[in-house]
């Protein structure tokens, strides 16, 4: 067991949590929907069929999740732009090909940058921001997203969720700071999943309770609370992802913990995003927690995590829940999760069959237009065009090589055409398109993400979002660019 | 200042194939059988042909690459053959480059073809494709129907006219086109419909409903071009000659830049006033006896009427609905049934406006002949409201 008193590192004094994102997609599958597809051949889900759990939409991965997550941080801080970006998952779409790459292009950071995927076990998350806590340097955005596909009728299916959250670690003013920490691993197979494949198999719970979480656990925390130098009951929120139900309690009984700090595992609003969770419980418990709070944050998986964090003057309480965690939008139709999860094969007829093979080339070439949404400026009209050209679009200045980068992923923008196009094959129709117009003038045509058809109108604000635009099934790629999804009205 | 081509081209031999799924013919049985009917009108050899232009826009669906299948389907002698591709506006492309050649001394007689085979793809519409390895990056892959709904929305928006307001008028589009195919013996769709029909058809990209959108058919039409002088040696009488010939091709200004309303087809306005200048028409709205448009959909017919200068801004709707381009109205438009009922063989289509126009002119029209036909426009548009080639031509007597 391997443990670090952050205290009497005297480097860490500033460093900590600068800032945090959280992004949750906006559909919330109904665990009801899910069960009564099931009733015929396992009944026993009834018992977990409460509620909604967040669902990933058919163009939404653990990469598009993760840019919004960082988005969010990035944005939440007033801080420079970090040296080092870690992306944790168990999830990510490419197994040779820096996920965080694609990450790092979408957020525009400098190309200066260290960057890694990190994986392996649901502790991915946990692990990297003790390292991230622990380190020395500049900024460090650390994000973590998980979009897991268990297997029809698995309890997993219920109970997990999508989603990412992310923190800017680094040096400064920051809202929280690592007390100490400890780690323990061991190859304790409570589940695996095979590289490449879907869906875990999982051993009995039984056993995983009392052979697992409550002989690994408790020791790793009391070793964190020893290395911060805080008693258990001191602790004011106490952060575990519910592997299993009725396991917080368990933990918090044999550590000292007392059990009313327990943070909620959010199975209500999302359910356990993976690698994701603790990171996504931590974002709501500091927008929640007031200066002088401890935060033990606890997750499982091949071995455990323990951090217990002290928030800072920075930390301003509110007992509102943040914006992430919004009621999102309800989808009782469970064959469409299996068809947007790729575990179920519609007939989508010929148009469906249009190869979409990337050109890498001509991909390289266009990174930064696509994957960072930049056009380019006129430095002699100032008149912003997407893409970048040779040539001012401008008629009446028609300048030569004069445009600098402008990303346009951050402009305001609103509709000015669309339509629902139900010819046009999309994974869920209809395929909602339309010219967008921004603030600067710009303007672009653009797919619709995450709308209704009812919620298109001409004059309707739009946000920019990164998600998947096309996925080629026979070679395995996928392509990004950005979408405009419509500022929905509260409540909608 | 150039002369332009008005009067200096005759079109002295028309074809067009009966438009349809023409399940068991090859595209080059559709050339044979246009090119058949163009020379018998002209009244000259096949061997008197000394260039010819091929239209087609879907070759990977259809003949393939390059004007081998021109020459090869009609046996041309070796001779000059060109191939041409314009999108939608492929048809036109192919004359202009027969009349221009004509115009310039080069040959004396030459020959516009254009053919398009759609019905072997497996499935209805226009096939799905590519924009190119940089565009497909980010450009939705939009279909036609859903880039040309943009411009109900955007028309809604920029004159207040009611989303029922504008359904009517489209709708009226429609039911006139099916009304007039029901007299054209070579159109694809020769069934009457109702407003209500339209009205509650399937949706196929809002608000255009199955019955907004144009049929997608097989199909070739083809002219024999040359000089008034050769024409009268060849017997011809009552001369049709080319007024004008325009192109104008979007720069990226209507999909980049701040100033296209994106309720109207920007190509057609700066080529309309061209082919006028160029024809000495200065008020179409009298000059014009008939015209055919690219009523790819019935928006799109709606907006063009606005865009070639015959309705005010924002009164296309009202004059729709009142009649004005019905085929008993003051400017009949898509008298043949248009792209929405004579068919959209894609390559074909801007000959095919021709080829109406043409018969029109001399009185060949069958049942569908209109009592004044002197002076006719096309307008043939390939691409998207946003990104597209308009090309128009005027065509009439000599001398009118």
């Amino acid at each position: 067991m391997n443990t670090n008193n952050g205290a009497n590192n005297g480097a860490a004094t500033d460093r900590g949590i600068l800032a945090v994102g959280a992004y949750l997609p906006r559909l919330r599958l109904d665990r009801k929907s899910v069960a009564a597809g099931h009733r015929w051949m396992a009944p026993g889900l009834r018992g977990l069929a409460q509620g909604v759990r967040s669902m990933a939409n058919w163009d939404e991965d653990a990469i598009t999740m993760a840019v919004e997550a960082g988005r969010r941080a990035l944005a939440a801080a007033q801080a420079p732009a970090p040296e080092m970006l870690t992306l944790a998952s168990t999830t990510l779409p490419f197994a040779d090909r820096l996920n965080a790459a694609v990450v790092a292009s979408a957020l525009s950071l400098p190309k200066a940058l260290a960057a890694s995927d990190c994986g392996g076990s649901l502790r991915a998350g946990g692990s990297a921001l003790i390292r991230a806590l622990q380190g020395s340097g500049g900024q460090q955005l650390l994000i973590a997203s998980e979009r897991r596909i268990p297997r029809p009728a698995s309890t997993a299916e219920l109970m997990v969720g999508d989603g990412a959250a992310a923190l800017l670690v680094g040096e400064g003013e920051p809202i929280a700071r690592l007390l100490g920490s400890a780690s323990l691993t061991a190859d304790f197979v409570d589940h695996f999943r095979e590289s490449g494949r879907d869906g875990d198999y999982g051993w009995e719970e039984r056993w995983v309770r009392d052979e697992g979480l409550s002989k690994l656990v408790p020791p790793v925390v009391k070793q964190a609370l020893q290395a911060a130098g805080v008693d258990a009951n001191r602790i004011d929120h106490f952060v575990m992802p519910e592997k299993l139900r009725k396991v917080g309690p368990m933990v918090a009984k044999k550590v000292g913990v007392r059990p009313e700090t327990i943070v909620d595992p959010l199975f209500d609003r999302c359910g356990d995003t993976g690698a994701a969770h603790p990171l996504l419980m931590l974002a709501r418990t500091l927008a929640k927690a007031g200066p002088g709070q401890t935060i033990l944050v606890v997750q499982f998986g091949s071995g455990c995590d323990a951090l217990v964090l002290e928030t800072t003057d920075r930390a301003t309480g509110s007992d509102t829940e943040p914006a992430w965690l919004d009621e999102g939008q309800v989808e009782t139709n469970y064959l469409k999760y299996l068809s947007f999860t790729g575990q179920i094969e519609l007939e989508w007829g010929m148009r469906a069959e249009m190869d979409n093979k990337t050109a890498l080339s001509a991909a390289w070439r266009a990174e930064e237009t696509v994957h960072g949404f930049s056009g380019g400026r006129c430095g002699e009209c100032g008149t912003v065009q997407f893409p970048a050209s040779r040539i001012c679009v401008n008629p009446d200045c028609g300048a030569v090589d004069t445009q600098q980068p402008y990303r346009l992923a951050d402009e305001p923008a609103k509709i000015r055409s669309f339509t629902c196009d139900w010819l046009s094959y999309k994974p869920c129709p209809p395929f909602m398109f339309g010219h967008v117009e921004f603030a600067n003038a710009a303007r672009v045509l653009m797919e619709f993400a995450d709308c209704d058809p009812a919620d298109l109108a001409v004059g309707v604000p739009l946000d920019m979002v990164f998600r998947i635009k096309e996925v080629d099934p026979m070679r395995g790629f996928r392509r990004y660019f950005w979408k405009a999804k419509p500022q929905l009205k509260a409540g909608e | 200042m150039a002369n332009g081509i008005r009067d200096r081209v005759a079109i002295v031999g028309m074809g067009c194939s009966r438009f349809g799924e023409r399940w068991s013919d090859n595209a080059e049985d559709l050339m044979l059988e246009a090119f058949s009917e163009a020379l018998r009108d002209a009244g000259i050899e096949r061997n008197k042909i000394e260039a010819a232009w091929l239209g087609v826009c879907l070759e990977e669906n259809n003949v393939g690459k390059t004007a081998g299948p021109l020459a090869q389907g009609l046996r041309l002698p070796y001779i000059a053959v060109t191939r041409v591709e314009n999108a939608c506006a492929t048809g036109t492309e192919a004359l202009r480059g027969a009349v221009y050649a004509v115009a310039s001394g080069a040959y004396d007689i030459a020959l516009a073809l254009g053919v398009e085979k759609l019905k072997d793809t497996g499935y209805g519409g226009l096939p799905v494709r590519t924009r190119g390895v940089v565009a497909d990056l980010w450009l939705p892959n939009a279909s036609a129907p859903g880039a040309f709904a943009q411009l109900a929305s955007a028309y809604q928006a920029k004159y207040g006219v009611s989303y029922d307001d504008l359904k009517q008028a489209m709708a009226h589009v429609s039911v006139k086109s099916h009304d007039n195919a029901v007299l054209n013996p070579k159109a694809h769709l020769r069934n009457k419909i109702t407003i209500d029909d339209v009205l509650k058809a399937p949706t196929v990209a809002e608000p255009l409903g199955l019955y907004d959108c144009s049929g997608v058919s097989d199909g070739a039409a083809c002219a024999i071009v040359t000089t008034p002088e050769i024409a009268r040696e060849l017997g011809k009488r009552d001369i049709v000659t080319v007024k004008s010939l325009q192109l104008a091709v979007s720069n990226g200004e209507e999909a980049q830049f701040s100033n296209w309303d994106g309720a109207s087809v920007r190509t057609a306005e700066v080529a309309a006033a061209k082919a006028y200048r160029e024809a000495g028409i200065a008020d179409p709205r009298e000059a014009l006896d008939l015209i055919e448009v690219h009523d790819c959909f019935s928006i799109t017919e709606l907006v063009l009427m606005e865009n070639l200068g015959l309705s005010d801004p924002g009164r296309a709707p009202f004059d729709i609905l009142e009649g004005r381009y019905d085929r008993n109205g003051k400017i009949p438009c898509q008298v043949d049934g248009g792209l929405k009922c004579f068919g959209h063989p894609i390559g074909a289509s801007g000959l095919r406006m021709v080829y109406e126009v043409y018969q029109q002119i001399l009185g060949r029209a069958g049942e569908r002949q209109l009592a004044k036909a002197d002076i006719g426009l096309t307008q043939n548009l390939g691409g998207h409201p946003h990104q597209n080639v308009c090309a128009i031509s005027i065509i009439g007597r000599l001398g009118a």
